[in-house]
């Protein structure tokens, strides 16, 4: 028996970063030089001993699939290690994941294969370093039947979020979303501990109701409240942010840079794991400079960097100057070139003389090798 | 389809690394930012269809073993083969082998277990990135008995003294194997055998008391075997010592060299440890220097090597220096042709410069 099984919800599109998910689920996007977003979410897992874990995939799994593989990098390739979980058919029939709950419903037979006491629900979304089993001993010492983890933010941004209203003793007694007139502070960050036996309950309840739109949010977690169920809010301090608009991504790759924030100490005890390529140390040339930047293995620099975010195998030739902007891995950076608030897709060709520089009140731009074709002239030269 | 094992031999390897080879043998040496030595004549093997491979290690190979693990960064952790280390075990009350002989007798089963039928020998001094499926080519359409590797150094450098010479005639077979310190074309240490072959001279070395290998069994032997050569082109480079040790990473920040050896045929693989990205601070200075994964830079780094984790803080000077894995350099620290092993502090305002000939060499886990 384990005692808390982990569901990772990794299916969801992200149709807000646009290009950046055309063809890659929003978990897999790179992130932070080396990364891709749901790594944070893979390593806290890891960092908090959480070892069983089913990942559920639906939107355009292929390089996600590929990324999380037997589970490796994380440790997670043990006997129960990690499964992914995909849509799927059975005798009675098949369907897409209509929600996070019915992603969790459809997998009821996965959980039930480890007979967990708890169930740890969250998604590969966001950034942040949590251990969930501070968490969960929340969860137990409050008998709790569900434990939501929340974090404070700015009142004028709370009807944004998903508003959990508490009880002194952070009892939830009602569950807003995106309230016009928010009575808390308190956002949801979309991890839930749930006892396992409560949730499944509610799981095959939900599943018989027509009406439900199958969500955690929406259906379960306001049904649960319905019938005075134990719910608990999870305070959470530290640096949580959900990419999910080119502006945040952009933002929360930027944060990278301030070390205040402490987003990828290099302590044993805390890491970020990945698929490491095992590429060769990065060649600075004698004409580069670089400033607030973070560089990954195997890139070539001969140009100017500065508040920048580059991964692996990335090229940039001498008078040219990249800054604010995140560059994916592969990318080749012409002579001359100026960029400014960009984001460059992998394996793009920037050819040389190119200047893109977006105003700082713009939200940062796009790059790839189709929408870098329509922007630029014949000649390669200058556009904006 | 024919295949190839592979066997590391470090035995009669030279050892004149003083601080370097304190505690590790010369194979774990650190070289190149982020490898080991025997990382690139691995790699080589694996990226040339290698899956099998045994290492001949006599002493000091904790860190060797700590390195290699299962061999699975090589792809080396397999269902059948994979990596075979093979320290000095011996309880043959009949064994009367000696030198690398020894390991030899007391590893035939390596040998004999195998399904192929040829051997890649291979020391670890020998640093390039080369596929050996063209000379094992080479050597199954010659109809060789062995296959010596050799290269064109053009400048012969100090290191090259202890070196075999090799001259071939027109077909490529080898005449004669020389120390003749005129002749540039140096055997590179790497050799193709065939097993049976490498049995059957084991065996009469063994019977003559002979003490070396290659120097007695295929050597000594050349009128009586087909020894042909295959010549490696691109770049190389052999270390021994701490000089050349020092040059040879230094001749990395030649982006030619740089691109060759670990962008050339293949990739070469070592230990992965999981270090985040490179962090330049505002005000940091980089110019010409290869940087690994895990490091912090503040300072000036200037014609230097910095391995994973290595800190630079502010107002640091870093400079013609080579400073391996999570070394801290503090504010104001002058470094200059300076080489700092593993764990190395260099406390605040410390002044540190060797010659470019003898570069300065601090021990592993030393506080200054």
């Amino acid at each position: 028996m384990k005692e808390c099984v982990g569901m990772l919800l990794a299916g969801g599109e992200g149709k807000r970063l646009g290009e950046l998910t055309h063809h890659l689920a929003k978990p897999a996007v790179p992130f932070g030089g080396k990364y891709r977003i749901i790594d944070f979410t893979l390593s806290n897992c890891t960092n908090s001993g959480i070892s069983t874990l089913g990942v559920l995939t639906q939107y355009s799994p292929l390089e996600l699939n590929k990324h999380i593989g037997n589970g490796k990098p994380w440790d997670i390739d043990k006997q129960s290690g990690v499964t992914v979980l995909s849509p799927y058919t059975a005798k009675t029939g098949g369907d897409w994941y209509s929600g996070t709950a019915d992603a969790i419903y459809q997998n009821i037979h996965f959980i039930n294969q480890f007979d967990p006491e708890y169930v740890l629900v969250i998604s590969g979304d966001h950034i942040y370093q949590m251990d969930y089993q501070k968490m969960l001993e929340q969860h137990k010492e409050t008998n709790a039947d569900a434990t939501i983890s929340v974090i404070e933010v700015p009142w004028d941004d709370a009807s944004r979020f998903g508003i959990l209203n508490v009880s002194d003793n952070l009892r939830i007694f009602e569950f807003e979303e995106k309230p016009k007139n928010p009575q808390s502070n308190l956002a949801s960050m979309g991890i839930y501990i749930f006892t396992w036996s409560k949730l499944k309950a509610y799981l095959l309840e939900d599943a018989q109701n027509k009406v439900s739109s199958h969500d955690f949010g929406k259906d379960l977690i306001p049904a649960m409240l319905d019938d005075t169920q134990r719910l608990f809010a999870y305070r959470f301090n530290g640096y949580w942010k959900d990419v999910g608009t080119i502006q945040s991504y952009w933002e929360a790759n930027m944060d990278l840079l301030d070390e205040n924030l402490g987003l990828i100490s290099n302590h044993k005890k805390w890491r970020v794991y990945t698929q490491d390529s095992n590429l060769p140390p990065q060649y600075i040339g004698r004409t580069a400079t670089v400033s607030n930047s973070l560089i990954n293995s195997g890139c070539f620099i001969h140009g100017t960097i500065e508040n920048s975010i580059l991964f692996k195998n990335v090229r940039v030739e001498q008078g040219s100057t990249v800054r604010q902007s995140i560059i994916h891995p592969g990318v080749r950076i012409g002579e001359n070139c100026k960029l400014n608030r960009v984001i460059v897709m992998e394996n793009t060709v920037v050819p040389e003389g190119t200047t893109i520089e977006i105003d700082e009140f713009q939200e940062p731009f796009v790059i790839n090798q189709e929408t870098l074709g329509g922007m630029l002239t014949p000649a390669g030269g200058e556009s904006k | 389809m024919k295949k190839m094992i592979g066997l590391i031999n470090l035995d009669h390897e030279y050892h004149v690394f003083n601080e370097l080879t304190y505690f590790r043998n010369s194979a774990s040496i650190p070289f190149g930012g982020r490898y080991r030595m025997i990382d690139f004549t691995l790699s080589n093997m694996v990226n040339s269809n290698i899956n099998e491979v045994a290492i001949f290690a006599r002493n000091k190979y904790r860190s060797l073993l700590d390195h290699l693990g299962t061999g699975e960064n090589w792809d080396l952790d397999r269902r059948n083969g994979g990596l075979f280390i093979l320290p000095p075990d011996w309880n043959d009350p009949s064994d009367r082998s000696q030198g690398d002989l020894r390991f030899f007798h007391n590893n035939r089963d390596y040998f004999h277990r195998s399904q192929s039928d040829y051997v890649l020998i291979s020391g670890s001094q020998f640093v390039s990135n080369s596929d050996y499926k063209d000379a094992f080519k080479y050597h199954l359409e010659q109809e060789a008995d062995v296959t010596l590797i050799t290269t064109d150094v053009k400048q012969l450098l100090p290191e090259h003294y202890p070196y075999f010479r090799v001259e071939a005639n027109q077909k490529g077979q080898v005449t004669e194997i020389t120390n003749d310190q005129s002749n540039s074309e140096l055997f590179t240490g790497v050799y193709i055998i065939n097993k049976d072959l490498l049995m059957k001279l084991v065996d009469e070395c063994i019977a003559y008391h002979k003490d070396n290998f290659f120097v007695c069994g295929v050597k000594d032997k050349l009128a009586d075997l087909k020894i042909q050569r295959y010549e490696h082109s691109g770049y190389s480079a052999f270390i021994n010592s701490i000089e050349s040790f020092y040059r040879q990473n230094m001749n990395l920040l030649e982006e030619d060299n740089y691109r060759d050896l670990f962008f050339g045929n293949n990739l070469i693989r070592t230990k992965i440890s999981s270090n985040p990205p490179v962090k330049y601070r505002k005000g940091s200075e980089v110019k010409h220097s290869l940087l690994a994964n895990g490091c912090v830079v503040d300072g000036r780094v200037e014609e230097s090597i910095l391995f994973r984790g290595v800190s630079v803080h502010p107002g640091a000077t870093v400079k013609n220096s080579i400073i391996m894995q999570r070394c801290t350099i503090e504010e104001g620290v002058h470094l200059e042709n300076v080489i700092l092993d593993k764990d190395v502090h260099v406390s605040k305002g410390q002044k540190i410069i060797g010659s470019k000939e003898k570069p300065y060499v601090v021990a592993k886990r030393q506080v200054i």
